[in-house]
């Protein structure tokens, strides 16, 4: 082996050793890393119980209002297993919308409502224009209609046995 | 030299500088024209999106200029893996060429994403894993610069910011993978080698701007590695003939 290679060697270990390393660090780390806590932490009892923290996960469909004093907003944010209610008072980004991701944050009151102070639209990686959206949408209608169509005469006619 | 191409023909400074001089108005020439065909496409032939309108036009900048700031990262490391193996003499002018188009990158990436995050997100800044690991990147083309400025001798130098450079290699994957490993606010990556979640003409747009970044790259650095030759080989003889206006 020459010295040469030997030294590209010493040099690929050590970086091998040292990615290792930040590997591990981060690992250990991870839960400081992640931006948002998901419902599911949040019920599991995983966030900070005397500071600021963010939540993150869908806003529900159906779920935004806004409340009697006018200013206050109300929306249930879901990771489909847990809800959290949130409380917002303040403008919300454009992109902000039911159905779609947003992160929000805040402190967690003790009747279990999240009260924002900022709240953050979270938008997917797709970039399309609006007619294939549009066709996605309406292929993805048909196909959750005919699979309760389906499912539906499953179910009405029980299986022959003979 | 042997008949065959010969890459360590190249390796020489001396060899090396007339061949980058001849190069670099093609890829000046292929810069502008990728760029202006990739902007043309991205500003006024791509469809308006779906969800965000006109406004993610700028990711036919972002896109583009924070792949760069990551590939020219990796391109220094190699060559300074290279430089501190071999201990050849043009490794280390190459990285050194490549960190302010590098700088430059990152911060093109980090200012796009700031101008775009506001109006889509509602904020300029997040302290979130992605935007996080490539101002660190940006700070280590800063620091890079800093170090071998630092230290008179340019052999040392070079020593001292290749260490530095492989050191901080290892941030690369991380800000690559930060959207899949932690949940972040910036979203998931849309275009990989194996598919893409974009439609066709703004891919295209997209991949073409990425090209002529490349080929800005390339041209810049190339220019930058030529001074950086003549400044350090000032004592041989085909540099002072070169001065003096001879063509060897």
């Amino acid at each position: 082996m020459k010295s040469r290679h030997k030294k590209l060697a010493l040099i690929a270990g050590a970086i091998a050793v040292f990615g290792i390393i930040v590997g591990l660090v981060l690992n250990a780390l991870n839960s400081n890393i992640a931006l948002f806590k998901s419902p599911t932490e949040v019920a599991a009892g995983h966030y900070p119980k005397d500071q600021l923290f963010r939540i993150g996960g869908l806003v529900k469909e159906g779920s935004i209002q806004r409340q009697a004093d006018g200013v206050t907003i109300r929306f249930i944010v879901t990771d489909t297993e847990h809800d959290i209610p949130v409380d917002y008072v303040g403008i919300l980004p454009d992109l902000f919308k039911e159905g779609k991701g947003a992160v929000a944050q805040g402190r967690l009151q003790p009747d279990g409502t999240f009260k924002a102070q900022e709240v953050l639209a979270k938008h997917d990686e797709n970039y399309m224009p609006p007619e294939a959206a549009k066709a996605l949408n309406d292929a993805h209608a048909r196909g959750v209609q005919k699979q309760a169509e389906q499912e539906a005469a499953a179910t009405a006619q029980p299986k022959k046995t003979y | 030299m042997t008949d065959r191409f010969n890459l360590y023909h190249y390796a020489s400074p001396a060899t090396f500088y007339p061949l980058a001089g001849r190069l670099i108005p093609w890829f000046a020439a292929l810069a502008a024209i990728f760029g202006l065909i990739g902007l043309y496409i991205g500003m006024l032939v791509a469809p308006t999106d779906f969800q965000q309108g006109e406004g993610y036009r700028i990711i036919f900048i972002h896109v583009p200029a924070s792949w760069m700031s990551m590939f020219i990262y990796l391109v220094m490391a190699f060559w300074a893996a290279i430089g501190l193996a071999f201990n050849t003499r043009l490794s280390g002018m190459m990285a050194r060429a490549l960190a302010p188009t590098g700088a430059l990158m990152a911060f093109l990436s980090l200012w796009t994403g700031a101008l775009w995050g506001k109006p889509m997100w509602g904020t300029w800044w997040v302290w979130d894993a992605r935007l996080t690991s490539e101002l660190i990147l940006l700070f280590l083309y800063i620091g890079y610069m800093a170090l071998v400025a630092a230290i008179d001798d340019p052999r040392r130098g070079d020593k001292a910011g290749g260490l530095l450079l492989l050191v901080g290699v290892v941030n690369v994957p991380i800000i690559y993978f930060s959207v899949k490993w932690w949940n972040t606010l910036h979203q998931g990556s849309s275009v990989n080698l194996a598919k893409s979640s974009m439609a066709e003409v703004m891919l295209w747009a997209m991949l073409l701007v990425a090209l002529s970044f490349w080929m800005y790259s390339i041209a810049v650095a190339f220019a930058r590695v030529r001074t950086l030759i003549l400044e350090r080989e000032r004592n041989a003889d085909w540099v002072k003939a070169e001065l003096a206006g001879d063509r060897p």
